[in-house]
């Protein structure tokens, strides 16, 4: 009866041999592609950079305008803007401009990169019922998984820096924009997808004509959605290196820096609510024809 | 684009069969099997069987049935929509079953535009761009495309709503920008889908009315469906009456009237104001040998409810029906009239 009180497992010795097995090939493979890998996400490197230069040398007043320019344009909404002035002249005023300017630029070029590869995903998916069915479980493991763990292979691969960091960012932040692309489509109703092909509209035709422009309030949910879910991830990526406003707050947890904890976690708040205010505002805007009900 | 007169549609032994395998299934269906049968047996549902019909050009075409008689499905095997499990559809002398998906497309770019029931507009798009979306698909410049759609929407009562949204507009403005949109298409067939079904009575007439003016101008080939006998008769040259996906009898609306083919269609006649259906030379008797002929006169293909006003201002007793040219053909008294109007026997 000692399986019944004590799970019957593998034999020590060949559970220890699997997980060497699986670690050695792993680095082996490390050892023979990370190179090539790493200049295959050169650019992406160079591009980060580039945003991070952009964000940080950028005098503040400038930088600041160009993001009430943005919120105005997006919302039309005064109090948004102002609300948004608010917070930056805060975060600017407790020291935190660079670091928090460092994030902005991390969160900006992962939301792109989300956009760029979740668009297209999500697009196919619509399309394909036996793809949504793949794709949907992988979705599923990309966002239950515990982060830190598929940090282990990118930083063995990649090494410590800002490439792995965006790519631990971008797994964790883009399942909602492949899903909410996927689902927008699919609402699309059947009725204008006719007389869309009553009138012998290409498939193009209809994707851009029909299907995205009805889509667009859902999947812009979706990338706000994915921007808040890229914030969540700041503090995990900074501990590979990612530079910004995780970096203090990994310094307070180790410290028991009380302050510098709360302080930057206030403002990791502050521009989560200014991202999602102008995101979410947009997103209404776009949807404006729709409440202009006639009865 | 057609270098001669647009040749009609003609649908040809026309089946459709719902089900896993449809095709198994039609000679059996073509040998006599019910639509009862065939989903008993086999669990396949008889959408249409041996559809015959012959629509010449500039003709309105109702295909009057009740929901469940296929008409839907019918209307969308025209532009293929729906693809049939036998039979031919040739629009123009070209088969639509047997074109590849190129010129599928081309053929409902060029040949066909439909209205549909539920107005099925872009809601992102105002009415304009709405009006010129069958001619941004079909790569027209956009000022051409707005040119024409604006003709359209003046034709139509919509002059000053362009900038509108399709929910700002009450249903039957919506309608109204349906067919704008078809019409901008400037296509020889025009498929109108229940498209006044969803609409109030007073604005439905009104719709017919738009639709009546406009084909007096373009004669396109109009296939219209609905399950209304009263918009059947007011709009059809040939009405097609559907039941459980077969043809029950075809004519023009005096024959539906005058000769309902069974019970069924009866049961519908008997509801209709036939006053204003019913053609005087249908009821008139032949002139009396050197009868005087000095009642009112009233052209052959008047309705006896005209006839009936004509004869309010006038002391005689009955109407002389003449042909075009002024020659007498007949004669109905009053009590004919008034009988033929309250069905009496």
């Amino acid at each position: 009866m000692d399986w019944f009180y004590s799970f019957p497992h593998m034999n020590e010795d060949m559970l220890r041999l699997l997980k060497k097995s699986i670690d050695d090939g792993f680095r082996s493979f490390t050892r023979a592609w990370g190179e090539t890998i790493e200049t295959f996400f050169s650019p992406l490197q160079d591009f980060l950079v580039a945003a991070d230069r952009f964000m940080t040398q950028t005098p503040w007043p400038i930088i600041t305008g160009i993001i009430l320019l943005i919120a105005w344009v997006a919302t039309r909404n005064l109090r948004i803007v102002a609300s948004c002035l608010v917070t930056l002249l805060a975060i600017g005023y407790f020291g935190m401009w660079e670091d928090t300017m460092r994030t902005v630029s991390m969160i900006f070029v992962c939301t792109l990169i989300s956009i760029v590869i979740g668009l297209p995903i999500g697009i196919m998916m619509a399309r394909s019922d036996r793809l949504q069915k793949i794709v949907n479980p992988v979705l599923d493991v990309m966002q239950t998984m515990p982060s830190f763990v598929y940090l282990i292979p990118v930083v063995m691969i990649l090494g410590i820096g800002k490439v792995p960091g965006l790519i631990a960012v971008v797994i964790y932040a883009i399942p909602p924009m492949i899903r909410l692309t996927d689902l927008g489509i699919r609402l699309v109703s059947k009725e204008l997808l006719e007389a869309a092909d009553a009138f012998g509209a290409s498939h193009s035709q209809k994707l851009f004509k029909v299907q995205l422009p009805l889509a667009l309030p859902t999947i812009m949910a979706g990338i706000n959605q994915t921007i808040m879910m890229a914030l969540a991830m700041v503090v995990v990526a900074s501990m590979i290196g990612v530079q910004g406003l995780g970096q203090p707050v990994l310094k307070a947890i180790a410290n028991q820096y009380f302050t510098l904890g709360i302080f930057n976690g206030l403002a990791i708040v502050g521009i989560a609510i200014i991202f999602d205010r102008i995101s979410q505002a947009y997103g209404r805007r776009l949807q404006k024809h729709r409440e202009m009900a006639h009865d | 684009m057609i270098d001669h007169p647009f040749g009609g549609i003609k649908v040809r032994n026309l089946y459709k069969i719902f089900g896993s395998d449809p095709k198994a299934h039609v000679d059996a269906v073509r040998n006599g099997l019910s639509k009862t049968e065939l989903n008993d047996r086999y669990g396949h549902v008889l959408g249409l069987r041996d559809i015959n019909l012959e629509i010449p050009s500039g003709c309105i075409q109702v295909i009057m049935g009740l929901s469940g008689s296929g008409k839907s499905t019918l209307i969308r095997h025209i532009n293929r929509l729906i693809d049939p499990t036998a039979g031919e559809v040739l629009v123009d002398g070209v088969d639509v079953v047997k074109m590849n998906e190129v010129e599928l497309r081309a053929f409902r770019r060029h040949q066909t535009a439909m209205v549909f029931q539920k107005f099925a507009l872009l809601p992102h798009r105002n009415v304009l761009d709405n009006a010129v979306f069958g001619l941004e698909i079909q790569g027209f410049e956009r000022a051409k495309a707005v040119d024409v759609a604006m003709r359209w929407l003046e034709r139509v009562g919509l002059k000053g709503f362009e900038e509108k949204f399709p929910n700002q507009l009450s249903g039957g403005m919506q309608q109204r920008v349906g067919l704008a949109r078809a019409l901008a298409n400037d296509a020889p067939v025009l498929l109108m889908d229940e498209a006044y079904s969803a609409l109030d009575p007073l604005i439905r007439v009104d719709m017919q009315t738009v639709l009546l003016d406009i084909q007096k101008e373009i004669r396109k080939t109009i296939l219209f469906i609905t399950h209304d006998l009263d918009e059947a008769l007011r709009l059809g040259d040939q009405i097609a009456i559907l039941r459980d996906g077969e043809v029950i009898q075809q004519g023009t609306s005096q024959d539906i009237v005058l000769r309902p083919a069974n019970d069924y269609i009866a049961t519908f006649v008997k509801e209709v104001n036939k006053g204003r259906v019913v053609h005087v030379e249908a009821i008139m008797s032949p002139l009396a040998e050197g009868a005087a002929s000095d009642g009112p006169r009233v052209v052959a293909g008047t309705t006896i409810e005209e006839a009936v006003r004509a004869l309010c201002d006038a002391p005689p007793e009955s109407v002389v029906v003449v042909s075009e040219q002024g020659q007498p053909l007949g004669v109905v008294p009053f009590k004919q009239l008034l009988g033929a109007m309250v069905n009496a026997r």
